[in-house]
């Protein structure tokens, strides 16, 4: 038969085993981004050019080649890298080099960053180079925006909509 | 790693100990972790099914069903879903406390990887269970969850594009991948409740209901808090926005802030070795186990009284295949052997009055044999002087019986309680050995070998075999189990148990064993 004391002890350690429960279920609580703070996020995937162009075989070429695999051209499947910029009211904040994906570099080129900037009117600039050229840009853009404390702000890329355009 | 499974289960035992304070041994939620997971999983399996009846998957629908449940139904399915959440968080709290008691118990090496490895696994995918539980809802948390996830296994560049696009902004987001995620959510707790199968598989008799007081007192705490403090959702997610302060749910997703503020290599390294880690712990290093228990054909009647004992299922009963005149014979399983001796104590042959044949049961222990007990107990027995004298056995695991032998007391060490055959009781009595005899093990309901002291309780009260002989009187035989902490209950027992003793009178005329001195002698009278 068990004691009062024994089941006000259990009743306490009931009670404290919810209450840790139910206090470490919900807290504390968790923030990275200041609270005055915006976020643009900068996510897209793109394949870049061929890092060689195509060459058309001979027909001699072609001839020597097995009957199921005879094409008019040879083409190397290797993209180039991606060359892009990202400048917050004319400030450089990111310039990265981005090598194509996959075991035989043939993949599209990934980019998925956060940049934490303050609320406010800000103009931002992004430029991406795909065709493998050493200098300048394939394609750049140019948005003003007025970002509110805590937006998240993205950015994405696609050739079909014309380059970068904001989600 | 010895002193750290020392500090471990120094720890366990003193918790253990406090609680016990207030729960009888058969309700300690500390030897009942085991049992509590299960109870726990239940609940929040039925929790579950009753809030999946109104969830929908849709983007804006989950949330709105979930407010729809936590507010407009909160007396039924706002009930359900704190339950679901306060279980879940129970359960991996009894889980990860039932793997560190197993680890302080050193029981995860040896034979017993099997169950550590298959807990780690199902461990493992709990918290996939609870992390992608936390999705579904699709508040502002959900959505800090699901890109922090996403964001962490994109950094390992296996996919065509990074998964954490999904979550780029609302136009980005797809119902379907709710979809995915209440498959996820409820195959993986699936698949987990199969692993816990397997993880039995090696036990025998394996407890998964938690004592009815124990399970009570569980459910009223959980539904106590599901309707003083219920759970409830943050605002909407809105990909457009970066999720305030998030209340994180610490059982869970502890790691995130981790994962969201450190490198993605550290983190992925550190994960992927503490998990190594917790699956190669068994072998660093592999436990050096004595030798298995085994049989003695020659003394094996196949009754099979170790085979019921067994507390890991290590014993099988086959055909007989020697010729003798029984139907079956034991077997031995090493690799699930765990050296307890509960089988040698079951065995109906390990008897100590045997003289005529050498002491050899059908089943034993190499290296802690019968018939080395045997010797034990007479080498005991013979120096023990005085009135009041008493032989004490213990196990290695329980009571700590260093420094206690003296004039009046003998000490014979088991390697568990349940290795004792009743007749040695008997035998010290009766040989005159000692007065009276003192078995000692670990606490009530926390036998390390499971099942030694409950098995040997029923054995001593004659209703499990091998009986205790009725002639051996009550008031000469005493069991404790008061575990690793009680050796100042041991001897406070010894000092009362040898009073009592002295009181008694001779129970046997003093005769002579061949070997040893005669009792008189003995005792200087």
């Amino acid at each position: 038969m068990l004691s009062p004391a024994q089941w006000a002890g259990q009743l306490l350690f009931y009670a404290a085993a919810a209450g840790v429960t139910g206090l470490f279920a919900t807290w504390p609580t968790w923030s990275r981004l200041p609270p005055e703070e915006a976020q643009i996020t900068i996510a897209f995937a793109h394949g870049g050019a061929r890092k060689e162009a195509c060459r058309r075989l001979s027909p001699e070429e072609i001839a020597a080649l097995p009957a199921r695999e005879r094409r008019p051209s040879d083409c190397s499947r290797e993209r180039v890298p991606l060359r892009f910029e990202f400048v917050l009211d004319d400030r450089p904040l990111l310039a990265r080099t981005l090598p194509p994906s996959g075991l035989s570099r043939d993949g599209p080129a990934q980019l998925y960053e956060k940049l934490a900037v303050p609320s406010g009117r800000h103009t931002v600039t992004v430029r991406l180079a795909d065709s493998g050229r050493a200098s300048g840009f394939d394609y750049e853009s140019r948005f003003d925006l007025e970002l509110r404390p805590r937006q998240n702000l993205a950015i994405d890329f696609g050739p079909d909509r014309g380059g970068f355009f904001i989600r | 790693m010895t002193s750290l499974r020392g500090i471990v289960r120094a720890g366990f035992d003193r918790a253990e100990a406090l609680l016990g304070r207030a729960f009888p041994p058969a309700w300690n939620p500390l030897l009942n972790l085991g049992a509590l997971g299960f109870f726990f999983y239940w609940i929040v399996a039925a929790s579950g099914i009753y809030v999946y009846i109104f969830f929908d998957t849709g983007i804006t629908q989950a949330y709105a069903s979930i407010e729809y449940m936590t507010h407009e139904q909160w007396y039924l399915a706002g009930v359900m879903r704190s339950f679901h959440r306060y279980a879940s968080d129970a359960l991996v709290i009894v889980a990860v406390l039932h793997l560190l008691r197993e680890f302080g118990q050193d029981r995860y090496r040896g034979v017993r990887w099997f169950s550590w490895v298959t807990g780690v696994v199902v461990l493992v995918l709990v918290f996939v269970a609870g992390i992608t539980g936390y999705w579904l809802v699709w508040d502002e948390l959900a959505q800090y969850v699901a890109i922090v996830t996403t964001e962490w296994f994109d950094a390992l560049g296996i996919f065509g594009e990074p998964v954490a696009r999904n979550f780029l902004a609302p136009s980005t987001l797809d119902s379907r991948f709710f979809t995915l995620m209440v498959f996820i959510h409820i195959a993986v707790p699936l698949i987990a409740l199969v692993l816990l199968w397997v993880h039995l598989q090696r036990i025998a008799k394996p407890r998964i209901n938690p004592p009815r007081g124990l399970a009570l007192g569980s459910f009223l705490s959980l539904l106590a808090l599901s309707l003083v403090h219920p759970a409830v959702s943050r605002g909407p997610a809105d990909l457009a926005t970066v999720p305030g302060e998030v209340g994180l749910d610490w059982f869970y997703i502890a790691a995130y802030p981790l994962l969201q503020t450190l490198p993605a290599p550290l983190t992925w390294t550190t994960a992927l070795f503490l998990l190594v880690l917790a699956l190669a712990i068994p072998w660093l290093p592999p436990l050096r186990m004595a030798r298995p228990a085994r049989v003695d054909l020659a003394n094996c009647n196949g009754c099979a009284r170790c085979f019921a004992d067994c507390p890991y299922n290590a014993v099988t009963m086959v055909p007989r295949s020697d010729g003798a005149p029984f139907s079956a014979e034991a077997r031995v399983d090493p690799s699930l052997c765990v050296r307890c001796g509960i089988c040698a104590g079951a065995c109906p042959t390990a008897i100590p009055f045997r003289r005529a044949s050498e002491l050899s049961p059908g089943i034993d222990l190499p290296d802690l044999s019968i018939a080395f007990l045997r010797e034990r107990v007479e080498a005991e027995g013979a120096r023990l002087a005085g009135r009041g004298r008493v032989m004490v056995f213990g196990c290695g695991e329980g009571v700590p019986l260093e420094g206690l032998a003296s004039e009046r007391i003998g000490v014979v060490r088991l390697a568990c309680a349940g290795q004792l055959p009743p007749s040695f009781v008997d035998y010290v009595l009766a040989r005159d050995l000692a007065d009276g005899v003192l078995v000692t093990g670990c606490a009530e309901n926390a036998c390390h070998a499971r099942f030694g002291l409950a098995w040997t309780e029923a054995r001593f009260a004659r209703s499990r075999d091998p009986h205790l002989r009725q002639r051996v009187p009550a008031e000469r035989l005493r069991t404790l189990w008061a575990g690793r902490l009680g050796r100042g209950a041991l001897e406070a027992e010894l000092r009362a148990f040898a009073r009592s003793l002295e009181a008694l009178p001779p129970t046997v005329q003093p005769r002579s064993v061949p070997g040893l001195r005669a009792p008189a002698e003995v005792r200087g009278a």
